[in-house]
């Protein structure tokens, strides 16, 4: 992690400029753009950290910006299982054609748009309050060699990931709808991530089914019982469970998103 | 109470009021006929609706009651239409069962007659949280004789007939209903925005209605009688053997000639916040903020040589309240206004 080129500030100072987009030109010279953005960011990584005893962690920030942030850090996640699945052999092994190679490949697409499409939208919002844009994953508690994990076994099967990343992604975008400003580009932001995380419940639901058919909405994810909402999850429920896959240095702080 | 001194009085202070309902012409045609056909007691509840179409739908953004209500509809919709296919009269937590439900289930396998009965369930549940959040303002429960779910206007024999007694009709009608609803409730989030709480009971209602069409485009794809309707892969037509999210406009949906309009673009009305649009399924730019236009994601990312129909398929889109509803007519009998 290197050190943290925002400048420092009391929360209430560092709040302030985040809830206006910064830059509102187009999204100029995106790739250009982008790759001169990886090198400004790291906003919240060190000095001004809200957790003392924890100086390494990725700090998203508060209101629309930290959503983007949030959601930025998420589909990195994402993206990265999808890109790394690729190379174990349970992926390489699914016949062509078959429905599994199908499915994994188009989530593999769908996630790294979604990555991409949130650093643009903050290399041209809010540049200088970016979440770095190469977060270290850590993938070691899964198996990309298995479809499933077996009774007992120690790591993660492909799909039994799968369905932890997608329900997880649904839960975090759920709950920090209310985070966003209710500016005009909040509102923006706001149908921008509904329009993403409606995808991401697709998935969810697919993979669920081909893990075990028609678990579509189970107790677990939808109050199936009660009122048939999802559940669901606080950005710092949904932390706990993510930073389980990131390494240090890239573990979220998501303490703005209250 | 003096109508047209109210609507004169109006004037002075809005000139643009005639505007605001359709047309002066037909403003006009309106009040004649309230003589004839409106009774002195019914006056307000009329002039309620004629102000609630100039200002509440036309010209200034719907409240949360207002978009509340509206999904209210939409899952009365939604449930009625599970309940006669499957499972009691149309009501709500009505659990009768007749013979031609019986009929239906026997052709869907276990596994996706379990789905569509969770489904049922949750549309149900969605109903009656609704109703709770509203109080005393929710809509009265429509009849259901108000539906005709054939798509006949209330003959019975529309394009979907025998949409109850043919599995695979039912599957169609089910998806189309559900990627509709999918859209409104997306569109309808920016004006619940100022109460998190309600904002937020909405997103966990459209996520479970997105996870809904997903099942039911996965249960298309495999057929009804599949038991692993999963493990189909989805065929190059996505209007007949869909994948489980939306492909392009989805070449028109289950049922092309009535079901297109569900994947085609909405018409944003004048309340819209700047830079929120209805592009058709299709769309591949997004990111735009109020006047800063969005990205074309294919052309940007063209490098990563990705399959065109992955941009499309990355982000569902928003519809419009008047588009919804519009959609939504095609299952409600020619007088019924509840859309």
């Amino acid at each position: 992690m290197s050190k943290n080129l925002q400048p420092s500030g009391d929360d209430a100072g560092f709040d302030a400029p985040l809830y206006v987009p910064i830059k509102r030109r187009s999204f100029f010279m995106y790739a250009g753009a982008t790759a001169g953005a990886t090198a400004l960011i790291l906003s919240g990584c060190g000095d001004d950290e809200v957790e003392p005893g924890n100086p390494n962690t990725v700090n998203v920030g508060s209101g629309s910006v930290g959503v983007l942030n949030y959601a930025y850090a998420l589909e990195q996640l994402e993206a990265g299982f999808y890109t790394a699945l690729r190379t174990g052999t349970y992926y390489t092994g699914l016949a062509a054609g078959s429905a599994e190679k199908q499915i994994l490949d188009d989530l593999y697409y769908h996630e790294v748009i979604h990555r991409e499409f949130f650093k643009a939208a903050l290399t041209r919002d809010a540049a200088t309050s970016m979440i770095k844009s190469n977060l270290e994953p850590d993938f070691s508690g899964i198996d990309f060699n298995v479809r499933l994990s077996a009774a007992g076994a120690a790591r993660m099967g492909v799909l039994n990931a799968a369905k932890a990343f997608e329900d997880l992604g649904v839960a975090a975008y759920n709950g920090a709808g209310r985070f966003l400003a209710t500016d005009n580009a909040g509102l923006n932001y706001l149908v921008a991530a509904g329009k993403i995380v409606s995808v991401e419940a697709r998935h969810a639901a697919l993979i669920r089914d081909l893990i075990s058919e028609g678990s579509f909405v189970d107790s677990d994810v939808v109050r199936i019982a009660t009122d048939g909402l999802e559940i669901s999850k606080t950005p710092a429920e949904v932390a706990a469970v993510a930073n389980t896959f990131l390494k240090e240095g890239s573990k979220l702080n998501v303490s703005g998103l209250v | 109470m003096n109508f047209f001194q109210i609507l004169s009085e109006l004037e002075k202070s809005d000139p643009e009021v005639f505007e605001r309902f359709d047309s002066r012409r037909r403003v006009f045609k309106h009040l004649t006929g309230f003589g004839k056909k409106i009774t002195a007691a019914a006056l307000p509840l009329a002039m309620g609706s004629l102000f609630n179409k100039a200002y509440g739908q036309t010209t200034s953004a719907p409240s949360v009651n207002d978009v509340l209500n509206f999904a209210l509809k939409l899952e009365y919709l939604e449930a009625y239409f599970y309940n006669l296919g499957l499972q009691g009269d149309g009501t709500i937590d009505n659990n009768t069962t007749t013979a031609a439900q019986t009929a239906l289930r026997a052709q869907l396998s276990a596994t996706n007659l379990s789905s569509l009965l969770k489904i049922r369930t949750d549309e149900n549940n969605h109903v009656k949280f609704l109703r709770t959040a509203l109080g005393t303002n929710a809509i009265p429960a429509p009849a259901v004789s108000q539906f005709d779910f054939t798509g006949g206007k209330g003959s019975g024999t529309g394009p979907f007939a025998g949409v109850f007694s043919n599995a695979a009709l039912f599957l169609a009608v089910a998806q189309s209903l559900e990627d509709t609803g999918v859209r409104a409730y997306k569109g309808g989030a920016p004006y619940l925005a100022s109460n998190k709480d309600v904002l937020t009971a909405a997103l966990n209602i459209h996520s479970v209605e997105a996870r809904h069409a997903s099942r039911l485009r996965t249960m298309r794809r495999g057929g009804p009688m599949n038991n692993a309707a999963s493990a189909t892969a989805a065929g190059s037509n996505p209007s007949t053997s869909p994948k489980s999210w939306i492909t392009g406009d989805d070449n028109g949906g289950a049922s092309p000639a009535q079901t297109a309009p569900i994947y085609g673009a909405g018409s944003a009305p004048a309340y819209t916040p700047a830079g929120i649009t209805f592009p058709s399924e299709a769309n591949v730019t997004q990111g735009a903020v109020g006047t800063t236009p969005g990205v074309n994601l294919q052309t940007a990312l063209a490098s990563l040589n990705f399959p065109a129909t992955a941009f499309s398929e990355a982000f569902d889109e928003p519809l419009d309240v008047p588009t919804v509803s519009t959609i939504a007519r095609t299952f409600t009998i020619t007088s019924s206004t509840l859309f």
